[in-house]
This record gives structure tokens, C-alpha cells and sequence, in this order.
């Protein structure tokens, strides 16, 4: 897309067990654009004939114009992206990275900032943390990890902010006191979670069991698309057919046809994607976290970036 | 391409002139051929025309993404005494710091690119150094820190920019204007809308709202990407070229209103168009709201015949809800009926820009 950056890898480093950090600097040697804490970007990958377009959280100081750094955690199920990070990527490597984007900004109303992270969550705290110490702003980190060893960033954030994070290590028997945590906080104060699922469902409900305001909470999913059964989709356009693989995205499989339809951030939040659907037979599996449960049901639309399909006809305004 | 448009747009004097009082006001040749013409047919038609702020034809509004004219020296005297007499024109709620670091870098970085001979900005690390030639000022501050430059850097910068500007605050799916300075409005206030988001300050506009424009343009706005700006033209028409149609100071251009007659249509009423441009800013993730505005009189306006031709085609086709809202009303017949005296009835290109 226009406004891409061309960037080399400039250093690859093991921040933890399984959890890659890679620092890219622009090709041409000019100064970055900076960003806003909570953002990401879109990297994409040559891996042998595919390219891989994946959202990674930037976890550096968003006022360092010379790089960006990423921090990728080795998948259990890798669909191509962490595999070709941990197992292919060389310092020397030049990648085509998006311009920032953030759709989990801070609140910078708030009189104090409380984070809570689980594992490779931590990414988008390591930059928020920088502006908010950068603009003396209250804040503390609240990190759960399985173990020290898998800790990213733990010991250079303590180094950083001492007290201000705190580290729970499931193998210590450590777990989060989210009942504490959300008890006799200053009015104003806003809270962000981004981890598994679980984990963000639990910090989530204990804020609101506990009274605070919607407004308050803020959440990231994890961005992946799922897998699933393979499909086909057919081009209102063009009446052409492309055939969906099984760790393929929908978006991925029209890229990879050469239809190149809008994204941003590749993870079903930011809508840009939306897709009218023409016809289909069959159910639509939403994986997003855009539409509404109305525009679910009626299934008049499709976020290509994380949903699929499963019937014999789907037809897309394409 | 057209010839006139070969040079690049290059201000080197400035007009010493008037928004108010004996209204001096006036557009030199080259800068009525550098105005923003709306109308890109001969009809109105409601559309939120929204398309990428991106370098447009040399010589043009368009040609730098900030706009620097000959009018920048006179416009800034006059941005002054209305903040003199009307301190509340600027305003930023406390959240919007850095939004306000992030905009002063943006406008330097813009102006200083598109006009080197006007100004420089030089940094050396959090040390930044700024010239401005036109307005004589040379200050060196530390990026960041309020207490090394002699205003908030929002009040600084505007200070030295044409156009208005608001700063929008992205939070809860929605855009608030949280801060701004507005001295040059088509009667809106920033007293009144400030911390309102984006669907309560639009409420007032007639006409739009029920064919969704709003909520759509929201949706686009939220998705506005880092380095890719969007632009788009608005317009209304001011009595005299007063720069302050506030609805704070309305008793003083209100009654101007009542007094376009046939005789003086062509001196008095003005088109007066705002080149709005909409930028997501980098360490806030806040958008930067540009409302540039130019004001072109009637007998500077039919200096180019296809704009002669088409202003009074397209003033006859527009609704009466606009015109009222617009408060065009009173001297709207009457301004159509000056300029179809030159009109000939030829037909017109396409597209904004002169023959």
C-alpha cells in the first residue's frame, strides 16, 4: 500500500524463551514516523513464493525515529508468520512495513493508567509505558507470565520503572489479584488488558462486577485468524472462484489471487474490511470483533481479515 | 497543462491589508488563479467529496499540503488582535498536550518544507530551532517541554498559520473536539463546541444528518491512517472580507448582511472557501483539523470566465434549507442576478480548475 516503508532487519534477539524480538530500520536511512502507544503495524513477509501480511504490537519508545521493534512469540500452531520470524528471518532482511496504526490508544484523560498483561500481551504496555513516563503520567504494569524464563521485557521494565511493574509468575504460584486491583482506584483512572482470551475476559468482568465504567476498559485481542475447513468464494465482479485454504485467511486467499481489497489491521477490529455479501448457502463463521450480534445474524457483510465460511455458495461484493 | 499554472506557488511579498474597517482586503491576479474553486459542475450537489490531501496542480491551493498566500502576514495581525479582544478563541483541554506537540511539529515540518525561503525548522535532537521570516521570529525550545517556548505550543504555532484549526481527541469510537484555535469561522465557536464529539457539534447542519453522512464519515475518519491525509472543499459567501464571522461578534457582520444592493454586489459579496484537511497525528493518535480559508470578491471572481459562468448556475440550483443555514438568503437573488451578466451561456469545462 502506499505509505509502506521499506526496512532492513537491523537486529534479531531472543527476549525470552520463544519470544523473538526483531528491530527494523528504514532502508533509506530516514526518520520514522513517530507513534502512539498501543499501536501496530502491518509486516509483510516473502516466505519462498507467499507473502505473509501480519499486525505486530510496536514495543519500543515511540519518540525513537531511528527503528521500530516487534516481539514475536513462537505459535504452538504457527500458520506461517512466527514460524518464518523464529526459523527464516536473517539480520540483512528487508521487510514492507505498514505506517502505525492504533486501535488501542490510551485514554489521555486519565489520572492513572493500569495495565494488565498476559505473555506476549505485553508488547503494546512496553510503548505506552515510554509515553507515559515520558509525560510523568501515573501508571502500573500488572504482568502474568507462565515463568520467568518467558518473561519478555520483564527485567528491563523493572530496571525502567521498579515498582510501578509487577511480575507474576505462574510457576511461582504467583496469580494477578484482580479483585485488588480494580478496589480503591482514583476516579478517572483507566484500565487496559491485552493477553489470552481468558485472561482479558477475567480482568474485564472483575472492573465491571466491580462498577467501573465501560469507557474505563480497554482491551486488545490477539490477531490472528483461525483456521479452519477450506472454501470457496466466488467474485460478484468477475464471477471468478478463489479457493480458501485451510490456514489461509479469506483476505489472504483474494492477496494471494491478486484482488487486493482495504485492510488495516488484519485482526477483525478496525472494520475496513467489511465486504457486502451478495449470496451465500450456507453459515458464515464471524470471527471478528466488529460487527454487531444484528449484523451477525443477518450476515450481510463479512470482515475478510478473520472470518470464514462453511456451505456450498458464498458470494462477495468483489 | 495549463500555462498560468506553470510556475510554482512561491509568495515573496505580503499584502499589507484589512479584514475589517475600510476592508482592503483584495487578491492579486496570480492569487485569484491560487484560489480553491468548490464547484466542480454547474449544479450543486450535497457530497462529502472527500479525496487524499496529497500535492495537487503547481501554483494551486493545492500544490503544498499547508498553504502559505500573500495574505499570511495580514491574516496573522488580524488572528492576533481577535485573541487579544477574545482570549477563549483558543483553548485546549489539559489531555490534549500531546496532541498539541504533535500538531506544532506537523505545521513546522509542512511549511518549512514547502516554503524554505520563508521558514526553517532545524532539530538537533529535543533542541529544535525555528525561523520565521515573514513574521520575524527565531526561537530555539525543547520539543516537549511547555515551559521553553512563551505560549502552549498549540497557541504558538496557529500563531503562525493560516487557517483555523481544531484538535480532535480519538476515544469511544469517536472523534471530540477537545481543542482549537478559531478566529476566522464561517459562525461556529469553539467556545461552544469544545469537548462535544463529532456528531453533537454537526447536529446544527441541515440535511445531512438524515442521509447518514455523518455516521459514515465518522467511520472513514476513525480509520484516517498515519501520513495519509484527506482533504475536502467547503463553502459559503461573507458580506465584505471579514475574516471573524463569529457567532460571538455576529452583531458586527450580521447587518451587513442587509447591504448588497446591485451596485455593490461585485465589490461586497464574497465566496469564501475552506480548504479542510484531516491528519491522524502520530504520538497522540489524535487528528488534526485544518480549515483553511480564502475569500474571493465577486468582481475578482469573473475575472475567470468559467467561474463566472458557473458560480450563478451553481448559487440558482442550490436547496433553500443550504442557502438558509448558509445565510445566503437575503442577497442571494441578487448575486445571481449580477453574475449572470457573465454568464453567456457557454458551456463550462470540467473539473475546478480555470481554462
Amino acid at each position: 500500500m502506499k505509505g509502506d516503508l521499506q526496512m532492513r532487519v537491523t537486529a534479531l534477539h531472543d527476549e525470552a524463551a520463544g519470544i523473538r524480538r526483531v528491530r527494523l530500520e528504514p532502508v533509506d536511512g530516514g526518520a520514522l514516523p513517530a507513534f502512539s502507544g498501543g499501536a501496530h503495524v502491518v509486516v509483510a513477509m516473502q516466505d519462498g513464493g507467499v507473502t505473509r501480511r501480519n499486525p505486530y504490537s510496536l514495543c519500543c519508545d515511540p519518540d525513537d525515529r531511528t527503528g521500530y521493534e516487534i516481539a514475536v512469540a513462537r505459535a504452538a500452531t504457527s500458520r506461517g508468520g512466527s514460524a518464518f520470524i523464529h526459523e527464516r528471518l536473517a539480520v540483512g532482511d528487508v521487510l514492507v512495513v505498514g505506517a502505525p496504526t492504533n486501535l488501542f490508544s490510551p485514554d489521555w484523560r486519565a489520572k492513572k493508567h493500569i495495565m494488565v498483561a498476559g505473555g506476549i500481551g505485553i508488547t503494546p504496555f512496553v510503548a505506552m509505558m515510554a509515553q507515559f513516563a515520558r509525560a510523568g503520567l501515573a501508571f502500573e504494569l500488572h504482568y502474568a507470565v507462565r515463568s520467568r524464563a518467558a518473561a519478555a521485557f520483564a527485567g528491563v521494565l523493572q530496571d525502567r520503572y521498579g515498582p510501578r511493574v509487577k511480575i507474576y509468575a505462574a510457576d511461582e504460584g504467583a496469580r494477578l489479584p484482580l479483585a485488588a486491583l480494580v478496589e480503591n482506584q482514583p476516579l478517572g483512572t483507566h484500565l487496559y488488558t491485552c493477553g489470552p482470551e481468558r485472561l482479558m475476559g477475567a480482568v474485564l468482568d472483575t472492573a465491571r462486577n466491580a462498577g467501573w465504567p465501560e469507557q474505563a476498559l480497554h482491551s486488545e485481542h490477539f490477531m490472528a485468524p483461525p483456521p479452519g475447513d477450506p472454501f470457496t468464494v466466488t467474485l460478484a465482479e468477475s464471477g471468478r472462484e478463489v479457493a480458501v485454504g485451510p490456514d489461509q485467511s479469506l483476505l489472504e486467499a483474494l492477496e494471494a489471487a491478486g484482488v487486493n481489497p482495504r485492510y488495516l489491521c488484519r485482526g477483525g477490529v478496525c472494520g475496513e474490511c467489511a465486504t457486502k455479501v451478495v449470496e451465500f448457502r450456507g453459515t458464515i463463521l464471524h470471527a471478528d470483533h466488529f460487527l454487531t450480534p444484528e449484523e451477525r445474524a443477518e450476515s450481510r457483510t463479512i470482515m475478510i481479515c478473520m472470518s470464514r465460511f462453511s456451505g456450498d455458495r458464498l458470494v462477495l461484493n468483489l | 497543462m495549463d500555462t498560468a499554472y506553470s510556475a510554482t506557488h512561491r509568495p515573496e511579498t505580503f499584502r499589507e491589508e484589512t479584514f475589517r474597517g475600510d476592508f482592503s482586503y483584495a487578491n492579486s491576479p496570480e492569487n485569484i488563479r491560487h484560489f480553491p474553486f468548490p464547484f466542480h459542475e454547474d449544479h450543486y450537489r450535497y457530497s462529502v467529496n472527500i479525496e487524499p490531501h496529497v500535492p495537487g496542480l503547481p501554483g494551486s491551493a493545492f500544490e503544498h499540503l499547508i498553504d502559505v498566500d500573500e495574505h499570511y502576514v495580514a491574516e496573522m495581525a488580524d488572528r492576533a488582535q481577535v485573541l487579544a479582544e477574545d482570549p477563549l478563541r483558543y483553548q485546549a483541554l489539559p489531555h490534549m498536550m500531546l496532541a498539541q506537540w504533535d500538531t506544532l511539529e506537523l505545521l513546522m515540518e509542512e511549511q518549512a518544507r514547502a516554503y524554505p525561503h520563508l521558514f526553517t525548522l532545524t532539530r538537533n535532537g529535543d533542541q529544535w530551532r525555528w525561523i520565521n521570516r515573514p513574521l520575524g521570529i527565531d526561537d530555539t525550545f525543547t520539543f516537549g517541554d511547555r515551559s521553553t517556548l512563551p505560549r502552549e505550543p498549540l497557541d504558538y504555532i496557529c500563531r503562525q498559520t493560516q487557517g483555523d484549526i481544531a484538535l480532535m481527541d480519538q476515544r469511544d469510537g469517536n472523534l471530540w473536539m477537545d481543542a482549537g484555535m478559531i478566529t476566522a469561522q464561517a459562525d461556529w465557536s469553539l467556545d461552544f463546541d469544545v469537548g462535544m464529539n463529532f456528531h453533537e457539534w454537526h447536529a446544527p447542519v441541515p440535511l445531512a444528518p438524515q442521509m447518514g453522512v455523518f455516521d459514515r464519515a465518522l467511520k472513514y475518519l476513525l480509520n484516517l491512517q498515519l501520513g495519509k491525509p484527506v482533504r475536502r472543499l467547503n463553502w459559503t459567501m461573507t458580506i465584505n472580507p471579514r475574516l471573524d464571522t463569529s457567532p460571538e461578534n455576529y452583531p458586527k457582520w450580521g447587518p451587513d448582511r442587509t447591504t448588497v444592493t446591485p451596485e455593490n454586489v461585485g465589490q461586497k459579496v464574497h465566496l469564501r472557501v475552506e480548504l479542510q484537511s484531516l491528519w491522524r497525528l502520530p504520538r497522540s493518535n489524535g487528528m488534526l483539523f485544518v480549515i483553511r480559508g480564502y475569500m474571493m470578491r465577486m468582481d475578482e471572481v469573473v475575472t475567470v470566465p468559467k467561474w463566472g459562468r458557473r458560480l450563478p448556475r451553481v448559487l440558482e440550483t442550490l436547496p433553500e434549507e443550504l442557502a438558509t443555514y448558509k445565510g445566503l438568503s437575503r442577497y442571494r437573488q441578487t448575486t445571481i442576478d449580477w453574475l449572470k451578466r457573465h454568464d453567456d451561456g457557454a458551456p463550462t469545462s470540467p473539473g475546478i480548475f480555470p481554462d
